[in-house]
């Protein structure tokens, strides 16, 4: 456990009563917790190595109570964590232990679907999979699916801009929300955007998708649905080595085809993976690659022939094609059960999100066996392989003592990497506090001196969701200045974590 | 005019223009000056900083400097049989970095997103005279704040792109247009709402005042074929379609992406949701307006010479906005070329605006909300 968080503040801590009684005022009945024991269920979000009993929590129901709550919190100085269905996997919405926790899954509601207009207005606890389901007797979906769709909030969703198998083809989160009503830290509630493209002025909903819930809180989503694909089919291709795979991918580009997803996975996934859900993978390969195409039957048709094709030419040594919808899902069953599959042969795993230029992939993977062997520590990978974003998953077991510091130092190197070869940190996970303290890896003093002044002009007292993201807080009022210095912390009495 | 030839030059420009409290006007290629209020400020043009810095088509990210002109851009990843997706558009000698500060989204827009959709890095010199990244070289990436976001569309008030990464795609093979005939605005608009929801994925649809509904399908040949046989029938209750050679619908196309061709000094740029389209031209057109509609209705140029802001009431009205594109000097002294933004919303952007120019280097006085901004905080 190598992360700090920030340290209680007494002065909150020691007027906790006074605050239960505010909230109260505010959200009648059930809607806050602070008995110990209740706390407990809501120590973590999915990054469950890191566990903190939030001071209480608040569930309120209205955009009015969100804004009291806010405004009450600001006025008073305490700390606000939101929170939407907790599946981060960055420790987004990880407790503070002076921090109210914020939880929206009260807001539940689907509040209008225009099908002319092609737009869904949904209150933020609303899951990704819902939004979906409530438009798809009319042939609509939402396009971005996180793996954790069943459960993932839409509000979380535009917290952490999150992606899915399809976001090379249909974009990300920040790619298909139009509007955000949003509350400040001050309890100022504002729109931004709405139902129409390209509003006037700068585009902040552009800045607010992916902020991990530090500029504000969402009380309410404008998506764009789009009219489902007439047919989608998969192929599966099999082949020697990864490099090889990689070669497929960036042909399957180069020829002018976007595939609605495109993935691969290693041989430890592999044989992870079909030894839990026998679906008849190739066991004899050393990548496999899910390549799956929509649209209409003929474009499926020819595409899948030339995706055929030239798996052929890049050297695939086996090549299946779905030949009806449920061996398409039986494919898909084997990649979306991968981190339960790892999970199988691992006490624990710990996941990883990086993006590369996929030609950087074969030196990439070489040197993560390296890492692999010198932490002693086994790797599973499983890649959206058009987009090149990485998912290694670490393989360790938390109660053989010092295998999660080793667990972490490994991932640490493997993001670094991704930074060296002229990639990221984290391709749709977020930040979080998982990478919060790598942020210097990729930007240097001023990139983040610069996107916290940001963070400055919605929430000048940083009250909201700290301790996340940004490695040092900088006070609002140093960082508005002209002519810092470079290099050197010019307050080294600040705190850093 | 100062024309800086790389980014440290310009950042010391910048710096410089800080320490003396003298205002600069960013600028392209110039072809958007007639944008916004007249005002005296110096410009400071990015056209010298210029050229690819990379590109590799098969990772589909093209990075380059600010003044590289948008045709050679064009024509550039073209050769690689890839596009912008957004469809930028500009007049003669368009910058690369002009048009994305611009947020300018062709007609393709409604399918593909827009400027702030594609813009993946940038390098910037701050309203500070500091020069920070944000963003990344890589289609994927969610580490930190979306700045690209805010620079795209932010009309250099933020600050100068020093070097952009763009998303590239792959061209369409094939793209065809079929042109519907005689439909007045609200049957055009079902028409367009029709195409645009049904799974033939069609890709641009447009509506002209003289009638004309123009759907776009574009992608492999097989695919293309198969959706122009099917389209027909899936929309036999709106209108009845027939092909269009590419000569016949480029000029279409071009009238109601860019809304030329329509009469008069006075041009809006309305932005609305679709359903309300016809009704925002039947509200305006008893008045003389000229109008074209793109993005399946969501974009609407008006023509129309009146010295008010009758436009953009309706445009308020029917919950959208509309920006003042083209207008005597006269006019747009008195009115703010963007649509007004509630007070909050209206803070909020100040604040951020703040945060990257808090000494208003770039606030020329172009945009009204900003003087009055300054004039307020100061």
């Amino acid at each position: 456990m190598s992360i700090t968080m920030p340290e209680p503040c007494a002065e909150t801590l020691a007027k906790r009563d006074r605050i239960v009684a505010a909230m109260r005022a505010i959200v009648p009945g059930e809607g806050v917790i602070d008995d110990p024991d209740a706390l407990r269920p809501w120590e973590s979000d999915a990054l469950t190595a890191y566990r903190q009993p939030p001071m209480l929590v608040v569930l309120p129901e209205t955009v009015e109570q969100v804004s009291a709550i806010l405004s009450w919190c600001h006025a008073e100085g305490v700390k606000v964590v939101p929170r939407g269905s907790g599946t981060s996997l960055s420790g987004g919405a990880l407790p503070l232990a002076d921090a109210v926790l914020l939880g929206m899954g009260k807001f539940k509601r689907v509040l209008e679907i225009d099908y002319e207009d092609r737009v869904a207005v949904v209150q933020p606890g609303v899951t990704n999979l819902a939004i979906t389901q409530a438009v798809e007797a009319r042939g609509f979906y939402y396009a971005p699916d996180p793996s954790s769709q069943i459960a993932c909030s839409i509000g979380g969703n535009v917290a952490e801009n999150s992606g899915g198998v399809h976001c090379l083809k249909y974009g990300l989160t920040t790619n298909n929300v139009l509007g955000v009503e949003l509350v400040l830290m001050d309890g100022e509630v504002v729109r931004l955007g709405g139902r129409h493209l390209d509003p006037a002025g700068l585009d902040l909903l552009g800045v607010v998708v992916g902020s991990e819930g530090l500029l504000g809180v969402v009380t309410e989503v404008t998506v764009r649905i789009l009219p489902k694909p007439e047919t989608a089919r998969a192929v599966l291709v099999g082949f020697p080595d990864a490099e090889q795979a990689g070669a497929c991918v960036a042909q399957v580009i180069a020829e002018g085809i976007i595939p609605a997803g495109m993935e691969m996975m290693d041989k430890p996934a592999i044989h992870a993976a079909e030894a839990f859900v026998q679906v008849g993978y190739p066991l004899d390969v050393g990548a496999l690659l899910i390549v799956e195409v929509d649209g209409p039957a003929a474009e499926c048709d020819h595409l899948i022939e030339e995706i055929a094709r030239i798996a052929g030419a890049n050297g695939a040594v086996t090549t299946r094609v779905s030949q009806d919808e449920s061996e398409r899902m039986a494919f898909w069953a084997g990649r979306k059960a991968a981190f339960p599959a790892v999970g199988r042969i691992s006490p624990d795993y710990y996941c990883m999100d990086g993006t590369i230029p996929r030609r950087r992939l074969p030196e990439v993977l070489r040197r993560m066996e390296e890492l692999s062997a010198q932490y002693g520590l086994g790797v599973a990978n499983v890649f959206h392989a058009g987009d090149g974003n990485l998912h290694p998953l670490i393989l360790y077991d938390a109660n053989k003592p010092g295998e999660l510091d080793r667990a972490e130092a490994f991932g640490a190197d493997i993001l670094r990497l991704c930074v060296e070869v002229g990639g990221v940190l984290t391709g749709e996970h977020g930040v979080g506090i998982e990478k919060r303290d790598l942020m210097p890896e990729m930007f240097g003093e001023e990139d983040l001196r610069q996107q916290q002044r940001v963070k400055c002009a919605f929430d000048p007292d940083l009250l909201l969701n700290p301790g996340k993201v940004f490695p040092t807080l900088h006070r609002c009022a140093e960082l508005g200045r002209m002519h810092v210095h470079h290099g050197a912390l010019p307050h080294p009495d600040l705190p850093r974590f | 005019m100062l024309e800086p030839r790389d980014a440290q030059d310009l950042r010391q420009i910048v710096a410089d223009a800080v320490a003396s409290g003298r205002k600069l006007e960013l600028q392209g290629g110039g072809t958007r000056g007639s944008f916004g209020a007249p005002r005296e400020a110096e410009v400071l043009s990015l056209r010298q900083i210029s050229g690819v810095v990379d590109y590799d088509p098969a990772e589909l990210v093209l990075t380059l400097r600010p003044g590289t002109p948008l045709d050679e851009v064009r024509a550039l990843v073209a050769g690689e049989g890839q596009m912008l997706a957004f469809e930028p558009w500009g007049g003669e000698g368009a910058t690369i970095g002009g048009t994305i500060a611009a947020g300018v989204a062709g007609s393709r827009r409604v399918t593909a997103g827009s400027a702030r959709d594609h813009l993946l890095g940038v390098t910037v010199v701050s309203g500070r005279g500091e020069v920070f990244v944000a963003g990344a070289k890589v289609v994927k990436n969610v580490t930190g704040y979306d700045l690209p976001k805010l620079m795209a569309g932010s009309w250099g008030r933020l600050g100068a792109m020093t070097e952009l990464t763009l998303k590239v795609l792959p061209r369409p093979r094939q793209t065809v247009t079929m042109l519907a005939r005689g439909l007045a605005p609200a049957a055009a608009h079902a028409a367009m709402a029709c195409a645009l929801g049904c799974n033939a994925e069609v890709s641009a649809a447009a509506h002209l005042q003289t009638g004309e509904v123009l759907l776009r399908l574009a992608g492999f040949a097989p695919s293309v074929t198969a959706r122009c046989a099917a389209l027909p029938g899936l929309m036999a209750a709106h209108c009845t379609l027939e092909q269009l050679t590419e000569e016949e619908a480029a000029p279409l196309w071009h009238q109601a992406m860019t809304g030329s061709g329509l009469a008069g000094e006075t041009r809006w740029r309305v932005h609305l949701p679709p359903r309300h389209a016809a009704e925002l031209v039947g509200a305006l057109e008893p008045h003389g307006a000229q109008w074209a509609m793109d993005w399946g209705g969501g974009q609407v140029w008006v023509a129309l010479d009146r010295s008010d802001d009758l436009v953009r009431q309706q445009a308020a009205r029917l919950g959208g906005e509309a920006a003042l594109v083209a207008a005597a000097p006269e006019m747009r002294a008195r009115v703010a070329a963007l649509h007004p933004r509630c007070s909050a919303v209206a803070n909020l952007e100040q604040r951020v605006r703040r945060a990257f120019d808090p000494a208003g280097v770039f606030a020329t006085g172009r945009f009204t909300e900003d003087t009055d901004a300054d004039q307020f905080s100061a």
